[in-house]
C-alpha cells in the first residue's frame, strides 16, 4: 500500500482487494460482539479535517477511528482558524505539530488532498476532493457490490447522471476497473466530460439500452441547480430521460442491485419505490462505509494485528 | 560614456567579429579592432543579438510590490537578455490613464536597466465596457502604442471593433487576450482527458480560436492591427495562418511556457503551473512550435506574471494563475526552437527583437547589428547549461515552472544603449 490513498489509482489490484478483504475481517470480528471496538489504532491520532459539509462521510470516518480506538479530531473549516483566512498549508504545519499519524480531507477543490499530502508526514485519505475523487466511496461500493453479488470481476456496472461533477464516478470507473468490473456510464452528453472517451469505461447516452445488461446500476446525485447552467432543459426531462423508476427498474436482471451513494434526490434521478426496494443497496453501503473505512486507516496506519 | 570592445563575439551566430561599443552606439564592426582605453569585453564563443523586446510583461508595480517591482521586473528583463519590456496594464490602479501609464514609464526610466514600456489599458478599469482614453495614453510622455485588457478578454464584440478602429488615428495595436468568457467561467486547466481525470474544469481550445476567429474577421473589415497574447493550441496557429495569407494585419506571440510544458504538469496540482491561458497538449506544443518556426506566429512574449508565494501555495483552484518568464525565456527557446534546428540565431533575433519592436513600434530597438546602430545588444553563451534555481532569480517572486530543469544558453552581457545592464551574468545595478 501507498502512504496516502488520494485516488483510486493508488490502489492496484491487490491493494484494493487487501483493503476490501480487511472490510470483510473486521465485519466477521466484530459480528455479534457487545462492544463494537478494536484496539488496533490506540493511541494513534486521526484527525478529521472537512472544508465541506458532509455529515454522512464525516460520521462515518468518525466512528471508523473509533471503532478501531484512534484519538479523533474533527475539525471543521467552519467557526475555526480556516474561516479566519487560514490556508491550508498553514493548517496541514499545524496538524503536523500536533502529531495527526492520519488526515481524513474533505475538501470543495479537486487535488487539495494531494497538497497536503506535501505537507505532512501522516497518512492523508482523500474523503471527497471537489469533482475530483472519492476512492473510499469507491471501495465502499465494491464490498457492498462483492457482498451482494458474490463477486467484482466481470460485473457490469451502470453509473447515471452527473458524471461531469461526480467524484464518487472518477473513483468507481477507476476502481471497479482495477478490479475487473465492466463499467458503462450513461448520462446526457453535456454531464459527462469532454475526454471521457479516454477512460476505461463503455459510455452511452440511453439508460433503456443499458440496464437489460447492467448488474448494478449506481445512481448519482444530480443538482436540480444543474438546470441553470442548461445542464439540462428542467428537472422533469431529466428525470424522465435518466431517473429510475420501477418501470425501468423491471428492465432490470433478476439479481440486479441498485446503489446511490446519497444523499438522493428521491423524485428526481431515483424513484423512491426504487430506493426503498430490496434490490436497493444504499442502507447497507453506509454500514459498509464504516468497515471499509475501518480498514483502510487500519492499513495504512499500520496497526499491529490484533 | 565608458566605450566597450567586445572582442570576439559572433553576431547572429555568424563568424567572429569585434564589436565597438561607443556613445551609445555601435561604433564599428571588424577584426582586430583596437581602442585604447575601452573596457574589453571577453566574448570567444558567445552569440551577439540585438537586446530582446519582451511584448508581455507584468510588472506588478504599482498595487503589488510584494510580488514584483519595476526595479526586480527590470532586473530580471536585463539578466533575460532584454533591453525593452511592455509592462502589462492589469495594475492596481489599472493603467487606463495617462497618469498611470506615464508612472510606469518613469519608474522604468529611473531604474535605467530597461526601457519599460507601458501598455495601456483598452477599457476604464479593464471592465469591457467602455474605451479608455486610448488617445491620452498615446499622447502622453510613455507613448503608448500597445493596448490590452490582458488578463480579460474584450469580449464585447462591438466594443473590440469600435477598439480596432480607434487606435489607427495613432499607429497602435490591439494585443486581445483571446478568451471567450462565457465558454471559461471557473476554468482551471486545459479540457482534454487530464482535465477529465483530474476534475479540474476545463478551459476549451475553442474559447480560444473563437474569439481569434472573430477578432481577425474585425481587423480585416475596417484595416487595423491586431495583436493576438499568448496563442496556446493548434487551432489558433491554423486560424492566423489563414488571416496572414488573406493580408489580414494580424501579429501573434507565444510564451516560452506554452513552446515547453504541456496539461500533464497539472497532475501534480501544484498550482506554479497554473497559468491563463492553460498548459496544452503535445500536439498544441508542436503547432506551436511550427508556427513560430514558420513565422505565421510573430513573436516570443514571456506572460512573465510573477505572484507572491501565498497566491500560489494554495489548493489548485485558488491559486492565481501565471508563472515568471523573463530570465528562462531565451533558455527555452534555446532548448525548443534552436537545438532541435528549427530556428537559427537569425531567426531567434527575429522572434524575440526585431518583430516585436515592429510591433510595438519601438525605435532604436530590434535594430541590426551593425556601425550607427543604437547598442542594445545581449550576448549570450549557447553551450552553458545550467539547472534553475528560483532562490536565485532577481524577480521578486518565485514562481518558476522550470525549477531544477536543467535549461541551455546563458546571458553574459547585456548592453542598453551602450551601458552594460548585465556583465559576467550579473546585473550591474
Amino acid at each position: 500500500m501507498k502512504r496516502h490513498l488520494l485516488e483510486a489509482a493508488d490502489l492496484d489490484r491487490d491493494d484494493a482487494t487487501l483493503v476490501l478483504d480487511t472490510a470483510a475481517q473486521i465485519d466477521q470480528a466484530l459480528a455479534g460482539r457487545e462492544v463494537k471496538k478494536l484496539p488496533t489504532l490506540r493511541g494513534r491520532t486521526v484527525v478529521n479535517l472537512f472544508y465541506e459539509d458532509s455529515t454522512r462521510t464525516r460520521i462515518s470516518f468518525e466512528l471508523a477511528a473509533k471503532r478501531l480506538s484512534a484519538d479523533v479530531i474533527n475539525f471543521s473549516a467552519k467557526g475555526s482558524s480556516v474561516s479566519k483566512g487560514e490556508s491550508l498549508k498553514d493548517t496541514a504545519l499545524t496538524l503536523e505539530a500536533m502529531g495527526a499519524d492520519g488526515v481524513v480531507v474533505r475538501h470543495s477543490a479537486s487535488g487539495a488532498p494531494h497538497r497536503l499530502a506535501n505537507w505532512v508526514r501522516g497518512s492523508v485519505v482523500n474523503a471527497g476532493d471537489g469533482t475530483h475523487e472519492h476512492p473510499t466511496q469507491a471501495l465502499l461500493d465494491a464490498y457492498t457490490i462483492r457482498q451482494r453479488l458474490g463477486r467484482l470481476d466481470g460485473v457490469r456496472v451502470t453509473i447515471v447522471g452527473d458524471v461531469l461533477h461526480s467524484r464518487v464516478a472518477r473513483s468507481n470507473v477507476g476502481l471497479l476497473h482495477t478490479l475487473g468490473a465492466e463499467v458503462t456510464l450513461v448520462a446526457p452528453p453535456t454531464l459527462l466530460p469532454v475526454g471521457v472517451g479516454s477512460w476505461p469505461a463503455h459510455v452511452g447516452y440511453d439508460l433503456d439500452a443499458a440496464l437489460p445488461k447492467s448488474d448494478v446500476v449506481m445512481m448519482l446525485r444530480v443538482q436540480a441547480e444543474r438546470m441553470n447552467a442548461s445542464f439540462f432543459p428542467s428537472a422533469r426531462e431529466y428525470s424522465r430521460r435518466y431517473g429510475l423508476d420501477a418501470r425501468r427498474m423491471a428492465a432490470l436482471p433478476d439479481d440486479a442491485i441498485v446503489m446511490h451513494p446519497g444523499p438522493m434526490n428521491r423524485g428526481m434521478e431515483i424513484a423512491a419505490e426504487v430506493a426503498d426496494s430490496v434490490r436497493s443497496t444504499i442502507v447497507e453501503q453506509v454500514a459498509n462505509g464504516v468497515s471499509t473505512r475501518m480498514a483502510v486507516l487500519y492499513l495504512l496506519l499500520g496497526g499491529s494485528p490484533q | 560614456m565608458t566605450t566597450h570592445l567586445i572582442k570576439g563575439a559572433r553576431p547572429l551566430g555568424g563568424d567572429p567579429a569585434d564589436i565597438l561599443v561607443s556613445d551609445g552606439r555601435i561604433a564599428a564592426i571588424g577584426d582586430s579592432l583596437s581602442a585604447p582605453g575601452a573596457e574589453v569585453v571577453e566574448a570567444a564563443g558567445l552569440v551577439a543579438l540585438p537586446g530582446l523586446v519582451d511584448l508581455h510583461t507584468h510588472l506588478r508595480e504599482p498595487g503589488r510590490e510584494d510580488a514584483e517591482t519595476v526595479e526586480t521586473g527590470s532586473r530580471a528583463a536585463a539578466l533575460g537578455g532584454f533591453t525593452a519590456v511592455h509592462a502589462m496594464a492589469n495594475t492596481d490602479p489599472v493603467a487606463d490613464t495617462a497618469g498611470v501609464v506615464e508612472q510606469v514609464w518613469r519608474l522604468g526610466r529611473e531604474t535605467g536597466l530597461v526601457d519599460v514600456v507601458p501598455v495601456g489599458a483598452v477599457t476604464v478599469g479593464l471592465a469591457g465596457e467602455r474605451l479608455a482614453e486610448l488617445g491620452a495614453m498615446a499622447d502622453s510622455a510613455a507613448r503608448v502604442r500597445v493596448f490590452s485588457d490582458d488578463g480579460h478578454c474584450v469580449a464585447d464584440p462591438a466594443l473590440m471593433r469600435r477598439a480596432l478602429e480607434y487606435v489607427k488615428a495613432f499607429d497602435g495595436v490591439i494585443a486581445q487576450h483571446a478568451e471567450e468568457p462565457r465558454l471559461t467561467a471557473g476554468a482551471q486547466m486545459h479540457e482534454g482527458d487530464r482535465s477529465a481525470r483530474l476534475g479540474l474544469t476545463g478551459w476549451p481550445a475553442a474559447a480560444e480560436e473563437a474569439i481569434i476567429a472573430r477578432d481577425v474577421l474585425l481587423a480585416e473589415h475596417v484595416g487595423a492591427r491586431l495583436h493576438v497574447c499568448h496563442v496556446s493550441t493548434a487551432g489558433s496557429v491554423e486560424i492566423l495562418r489563414w488571416a496572414k495569407s488573406r493580408g489580414v494585419r494580424v501579429t501573434a506571440e507565444v510564451t516560452p511556457h506554452h513552446l515547453l510544458l504541456t496539461d500533464a504538469c497539472a497532475e501534480s496540482y501544484d498550482p506554479v503551473f497554473k497559468v491563463n491561458p492553460p498548459l496544452r497538449t503535445d500536439a498544441d506544443v508542436e503547432a506551436l512550435r511550427a508556427g513560430l518556426a514558420d513565422g505565421t506566429v510573430d513573436a516570443v512574449g514571456t506572460d512573465h506574471a510573477p505572484h507572491a508565494v501565498e497566491d500560489k501555495e494554495s489548493e489548485w483552484a485558488q491559486a492565481r494563475p501565471g508563472m515568471l518568464g523573463l530570465e528562462q525565456a531565451l533558455s527555452v527557446v534555446i532548448e525548443t526552437m534552436v537545438g532541435p534546428g528549427r530556428l537559427d540565431w537569425a531567426g531567434v533575433a527575429d522572434r524575440m527583437s526585431v518583430r516585436p519592436a515592429a510591433i510595438g513600434r519601438l525605435e532604436g530597438h530590434g535594430r541590426p547589428i551593425a556601425p550607427g546602430e543604437p547598442a542594445n545588444l545581449v550576448l549570450v553563451d549557447p553551450a552553458a547549461r545550467s539547472v534553475v534555481d528560483p532562490a536565485a532569480l532577481a524577480s521578486r517572486s518565485r514562481n518558476s515552472p522550470y525549477a531544477g530543469r536543467e535549461l541551455p544558453g546563458r546571458v553574459v552581457a547585456t548592453f542598453l544603449r551602450g551601458t552594460p545592464t548585465v556583465l559576467e551574468g550579473k546585473a550591474t545595478r
